[in-house]
C-alpha cells in the first residue's frame, strides 16, 4: 500500500494502482482519452502526462504505478502546457463539426478543450487531412474517421473483451484511420459498447444518434431486465420516453459492458402491446373501467369464488411484486401460488454476460420460496376443475399450456384475472385485466444469477392508466384488511424481515452495486 | 587504424563464403567461447570492452545483457536489428551483404552469453539481396555445424531465423520491431516493461544492432583491452562512418571511434564536391540536430558529439554544401518523418504532418508571419512526450535548422517562397 503525494496531498492506494486512479482517489481528474479501466493500457493519447519528481520527462499517468514516496504534480505549468499542446495536436486534423455531431455534450474533446485548451486554431481549415464520414460498419455502429482521435479503445475492446477483432488501424501518421477489416462488419453481440467507450464522435450508436441531445436526458440507475445476469445500467430518459440503456460499472456483475440485446430491449417497454387501461369483459366485449370499479370487480370476483383461488407469478416480476402477490393469495383460505420462469428454447447465451435465462428475477422467485417450475402443476389442477379463480401476474399462460388447454381453462375457471404490462394470449380468456407499470416505470429489486440483489429505479411514469405493481398489489392486499404500502422500500423491508435470505438488507442499503443475498448458495445457478 | 575489423571483406576477397571466412579464422572464436567459457564470462568481457550500442542510443551493450532477469522461466530471445532505415545510414548493409558470417558468429557468441536458443535477424524488406545473402550464410553455417543443436559438442543449441520486414522505418525502433516480428502493427510499446523483461512473445529479449553485435567476435577474439584501446576510453572501438551528401567520395569508412568529423569529410571523403564550401553537416542520421560549418571540428564519438549539441546516432553523416537550401532540406526530412510516423501517439501523428505543411508553405509560398515561430513551437511540443523518439527525430532537426539557419528561413518568408527557385523562375522568364 504505497503512500504518495499528488498535488500536495497525501494518499495511500493499493499496490498496482496507476496514477490516474490514485489521483481519482483524491477527487482529481487526470484527463485522458485512451486509458479505460476495463482495457489494457495503450498510452497513445498522451493526454494524461504528469510531472513526477526526480524524473526529467513528463510521464503518462495511465502507465505509471504509484510507488511509495512518489511526488506527483498534475497541475504544474509544465503539465498544463503539455496538455494544451496535446489538445491542439488532437484538433489539427479534427473537422470540428460539433454542430452536426451527435457526440456533442458527451464528447471528451469538447470537455477537455473547454477545461484545458481554449486557444484559437493555428491550422488553416483547408489544410486538414480528410477521411471517411458516416460509414456504416455494422448493425448498430456508424463510423466517422475524421472525428476519430485514434485512441484505439474500440480496437482494444474488440481484441480483448469480445475477441472478435473486427476493427483495426489502417495507414500511418495523420492518415491513420480506424476501419473494419475488408469484407467484415462490426456485428457481434456486444458491438454497442464501442460507441459507449469512444470518447469522441467517431463511433456512434445508430439506434440513438440524432434522437436527442444528451444534455436534455435524465438518468436513472437501474438493472437490465433482459436476462438473469442483471447488468447494471443507466436508463436515459426524457419526458416519459426512454432513449437508451447504457452499461453502468459494476465490477461484480458486468464490469463496464452490456450486450446489444439488453441495450435495445428498452424498446419493449414503450409503445406497442402495452396494456394501458383496466378493462372487464361484459357480455363478451371489453369495457374500460376506472381503478375504483376495477378494485370492486376484483374483490367481487374473489368473493364470488366457489373454490380455491390460485395465482401464478413470473420471474419477470420484482421481489416486491412477488412478495405482495404471495401475501394476496396466501391470505385467502385455500389460496395457492406458483412461480414461472420461461425462456425460449433457442435463447441466446454465451460464457460472458448473456444468460439463457431470459428472466431478470428467477433467483428472486426462488429466494422468496417459489419454485420457478411449479406453474404447470397448478395449471393441471385448474384443468381438472380443482381451482375456481386464476390470477396471473406478468405471466403469459400460452407459455405454460397449449391453445386447446387455454380454451379449456377458460371454460373450467370461474374467473381469470390478468395483471400484466403487455397484451398476450391470456387476455383472451380473462374477464378482468389490470395494467401495471413496465420496467423503468417502477421501483423495486431483482436477484441475479449470482444471488446478488440489485435495485431498479423508476425512470418514467407508468404508461397510460397503469399502476406500479407494488402500488396496485399493496392496495389489493390492504383491501383484505391491512394497511396500504407507501413505497417499494417499505415492501422490501417487509419481505426482508420475513425472508432469511434478505435479512438485514434494504433498498437503500443496496446502493448502486447491489448486495449478495445473505444465504447465497455458492457459484452460479 | 589500417586493419579493418568490421569491413574485413574489403581486405579479404570472397569473405562472404563460409570456406573463405573459416580459412580467415572464422568461427574459431565462437568454438573457443562455447567450449571453454561460461556465459557470464562473455558478458563480463563485453562489459569490460566498453562496447556501446551502434544503433543510435549508445547504450552499453554488456549492461543491457545484464538486465535479463535471472529467475524468469520463459525462453530468451536475441533479436538482431537489421532494419537499418535512418536516412543517411548504410553501414549494416555492408556487413550483411559482404561479411555475413561475422554477424552470424557474433550472434552465436552473444546468444550463448545470454543463453538464448533462438535468434531472429529482422532485416528491412528493401534489403532483399542482403536477406538472401544472410539466408544462404545461415544454411552454410547450419550445414557446417556452426548453428543448430549441440554446436561444437558444447551442448549449446541455436537457431537463427532471418525475418524480412515490410518496409516501415518504425520497425527499427526495438519494441516496434518486436511487435512487427510478432505479426502485429509496429506500434512501439509503452515502457516499462522493457524488452529485457517482457520482449518478443512476452519473453525476455535482447535487441542489438548489427554493427554492435559484429564487435562481439573481435572482442572475444582479441580481448576487451584491445577493443578499449581503440578510440576514446568511454566510447571505444572500431566504427563505421556513413558519409553521404555533397562530398567527393561518399561511402562507408571504418575508422576508430572518435575520428574527427573534419578528417572524415576532407580526408576520407575527399572534401566537398566541386571544391565548394561546407554549409551544414548532420552527423548521426537525419534525426539529429544539424551542425553548422563552424561546428564540424569535433570528434565523432557518442560523448563528444553530444557535447557539441548533436548526437552520434547511427553515424549517418550527411554533408550539405553552400548551395543547399536549408528550408528544402528540412522539408525533405519532415516529409520522411510524416510518412513514417506510425500514428500511435497524438503529438507525433499530428505534429509530423503539421511540420511538413508549414515547411511546404515556407518553400512554395503561402506561409504567414507567425509560421516560423509556430514551427519551433510545434517541434517543442512534440519533444519528449511520446512512446518512442520518432517525434523527437522530427523535432530535433526542425529546431536546429530553424535556429541555426534562421536568416534563410526568414528570407523565404519575406520573399514568399524559396529564393533559389524564384531566381530560377525569373531567369527562365528573362530568357523567354
Amino acid at each position: 500500500m504505497p503512500t504518495l503525494e499528488i498535488d500536495g496531498q497525501q494518499v495511500t492506494v493499493p499496490d498496482g494502482t496507476n496514477l490516474i486512479q490514485a489521483a481519482a482517489a483524491l477527487g482529481t481528474e487526470v484527463p485522458h482519452y485512451c486509458y479505460h479501466p476495463g482495457l489494457t493500457v495503450a498510452g497513445n493519447c498522451r493526454m494524461c502526462l504528469v510531472e513526477i519528481e526526480k524524473m526529467p520527462k513528463l510521464q503518462i499517468a495511465c502507465n505509471t504505478r504509484a510507488t511509495d514516496g512518489m511526488v506527483v504534480r498534475t497541475k504544474s505549468d509544465k503539465v498544463l502546457r503539455a496538455r494544451e499542446a496535446v489538445l491542439e495536436f488532437l484538433l489539427v486534423n479534427h473537422p470540428v463539426d460539433c454542430p452536426i455531431c451527435d457526440q456533442a455534450g458527451e464528447c471528451k474533446l469538447q470537455d477537455y478543450y473547454m477545461d484545458h485548451d481554449r486557444q484559437e486554431s493555428r491550422v488553416p481549415l483547408q489544410s486538414k487531412v480528410q477521411k471517411g464520414k458516416a460509414i456504416d460498419i455494422g448493425p448498430l455502429i456508424m463510423l466517422d474517421q475524421e472525428r476519430c482521435i485514434l485512441c484505439t479503445r474500440c480496437t482494444r475492446f474488440l481484441d480483448e473483451v469480445t475477441g472478435t477483432g473486427e476493427l483495426g488501424v489502417f495507414q500511418r501518421g495523420d492518415h491513420c484511420e480506424i476501419d473494419v477489416f475488408p469484407g467484415i462488419a462490426l456485428d457481434n453481440p456486444y458491438s454497442g459498447n464501442v460507441a459507449d467507450i469512444c470518447p469522441v464522435g467517431a463511433l456512434t450508436n445508430k439506434d440513438f444518434r440524432f434522437r436527442a441531445r444528451v444534455w436534455y436526458l435524465d438518468t436513472a440507475p437501474s438493472v437490465c431486465p433482459t436476462c438473469a445476469t442483471g447488468c447494471n445500467i443507466d436508463v436515459h430518459h426524457r419526458r416519459n420516453e426512454i432513449f437508451r440503456f447504457r452499461p453502468r460499472h459494476n465490477p461484480d456483475v458486468n464490469a463496464y459492458w452490456m450486450c446489444d440485446e439488453g441495450r435495445l430491449s428498452y424498446k419493449r417497454f414503450q409503445g406497442e402491446g402495452r396494456l394501458l387501461q383496466p378493462v372487464k369483459r361484459a357480455r363478451g366485449a371489453w369495457q374500460p373501467i376506472d381503478w375504483k370499479q376495477c378494485r370492486a370487480e376484483f374483490a367481487a370476483a374473489l368473493q364470488d369464488a366457489e373454490g380455491p383461488v390460485a395465482g401464478i407469478v413470473s420471474a419477470q416480476s420484482t421481489n416486491e411484486e412477488i412478495h405482495l402477490f404471495r401475501r394476496l393469495l396466501e391470505s385467502r383460505p385455500g389460496g395457492c401460488i406458483a412461480g414461472h420462469s420461461w425462456s425460449p428454447p433457442d435463447a441466446s447465451r454465451d460464457d460472458f454476460l448473456i444468460d439463457a435465462d431470459k428472466n431478470p428475477n428467477t433467483a428472486g422467485l426462488r429466494a422468496l420460496g417459489l419454485d420457478p417450475g411449479s406453474a404447470r402443476a397448478l395449471i393441471e389442477r385448474a384443468l381438472k376443475g380443482e381451482i375456481s379463480v386464476l390470477l396471473t401476474y406478468r405471466t403469459d399462460l400460452s407459455r405454460i399450456c397449449n391453445s386447446e388447454e387455454m380454451d379449456r381453462l377458460g371454460d373450467k375457471l370461474q374467473h381469470v384475472i390478468v395483471i400484466d404490462t403487455h397484451y398476450g394470449p391470456s387476455v383472451e380468456i380473462a374477464d378482468l385485466v389490470l395494467p401495471i407499470a413496465a420496467f423503468a416505470e417502477t421501483d423495486g429489486s431483482f436477484v441475479n444469477r449470482s444471488q446478488r440483489v440489485q435495485r431498479l429505479r423508476r425512470a418514467i411514469a407508468p404508461a397510460g392508466n397503469s399502476l406500479e405493481g407494488w402500488r396496485l398489489l399493496g392496495d389489493l392486499v390492504a383491501g383484505e384488511g391491512t394497511a396500504a404500502v407507501e413505497d417499494a422500500s417499505g415492501v422490501f423491508d417487509e419481505l426482508a424481515a420475513g425472508t432469511a435470505a434478505f435479512n438485514g438488507l434494504s433498498l437503500d442499503s443496496l446502493g448502486g452495486a447491489g448486495a449478495p443475498l445473505s444465504a447465497a448458495p455458492a457459484g452460479r445457478e | 587504424m589500417s586493419e579493418k575489423i568490421l569491413l574485413r571483406h574489403e581486405d579479404v576477397a570472397g569473405l562472404r563464403r563460409l570456406d573463405k571466412y573459416v580459412e580467415d579464422g572464422g568461427y574459431a572464436t565462437a568454438r573457443r567461447v562455447l567450449s571453454e567459457l561460461q556465459p557470464e564470462q562473455v558478458i563480463e568481457e563485453v562489459k569490460l570492452s566498453g562496447l556501446r550500442g551502434r544503433g543510435g542510443a549508445g547504450f552499453p551493450t554488456g549492461m543491457k545483457w545484464g538486465f535479463l532477469p535471472k529467475d524468469n522461466p520463459k525462453p530468451r530471445y536475441l533479436l538482431v536489428n537489421a532494419d537499418e532505415s535512418e536516412p543517411g545510414t548504410f553501414k549494416d548493409r555492408q556487413i550483411i551483404e559482404h561479411n555475413p558470417h561475422l554477424l552470424l558468429e557474433s550472434t552465436l557468441i552473444a546468444a550463448f552469453a545470454i543463453q538464448s536458443h533462438k535468434a531472429y535477424i529482422y532485416i528491412r524488406g528493401e534489403f532483399a539481396h542482403g536477406a538472401k545473402v544472410l539466408e544462404e550464410a545461415v544454411r552454410e553455417a547450419v550445414a557446417a555445424g556452426h548453428l543448430g543443436s549441440n554446436i561444437y559438442g558444447s551442448g549449446f543449441d541455436l537457431d537463427i531465423v532471418v525475418h524480412r520486414g515490410a518496409g516501415a522505418y518504425i520497425c527499427g525502433e526495438e519494441t516496434g520491431l518486436i511487435e512487427s516480428l510478432e505479426g502485429k502493427r509496429a506500434y512501439p510499446r509503452v515502457k516499462p516493461p522493457f524488452p529485457a523483461v517482457y520482449g518478443v512473445f512476452g519473453s525476455p529479449t535482447i535487441v542489438n544492432n548489427v554493427e554492435t553485435l559484429c564487435c562481439v567476435r573481435p572482442i572475444m577474439e582479441r580481448g576487451p583491452a584491445w577493443f578499449k584501446a581503440i578510440g576514446p576510453e568511454k566510447s571505444p572501438g572500431p566504427k563505421l562512418y556513413c558519409l553521404s551528401g555533397h562530398v567527393e567520395r561518399p561511402g562507408v569508412f571504418e575508422l576508430p571511434m572518435g575520428t574527427s568529423l573534419r578528417e572524415i569529410i576532407y580526408e576520407h571523403g575527399g572534401g566537398i564536391r566541386g571544391g565548394k564550401k561546407v554549409k551544414a553537416v548532420i552527423p548521426g542520421g537525419s534525426s539529429v540536430p544539424v551542425l553548422t560549418a563552424d561546428e564540424i571540428d569535433i570528434n565523432m564519438d557518442f560523448d563528444a558529439v553530444a557535447a557539441a549539441g548533436s548526437l552520434m546516432g547511427s553515424c549517418g553523416i550527411i554533408v550539405m554544401d553552400e548551395d543547399t537550401c536549408m528550408v528544402r532540406a528540412l522539408r525533405i526530412i519532415a516529409r520522411f518523418y510524416h510518412h513514417e510516423s506510425c500514428g500511435q501517439c497524438t503529438p507525433c501523428r499530428e505534429g509530423t504532418g503539421w511540420l511538413e505543411r508549414l515547411l511546404i508553405g515556407l518553400e512554395d509560398g503561402g506561409a504567414t508571419e507567425r509560421d516560423l515561430d509556430l514551427l519551433l513551437q510545434v517541434a517543442e511540443n512534440m519533444m519528449g512526450n511520446t512512446v518512442c523518439v520518432l517525434a523527437d527525430a522530427a523535432a530535433m532537426p526542425t529546431k536546429s535548422f530553424v535556429t541555426k539557419f534562421r536568416a534563410e528561413f526568414e528570407e523565404h518568408l519575406r520573399m514568399g517562397g524559396c529564393p533559389q527557385k524564384l531566381a530560377a523562375a525569373s531567369a527562365v522568364r528573362a530568357s523567354a
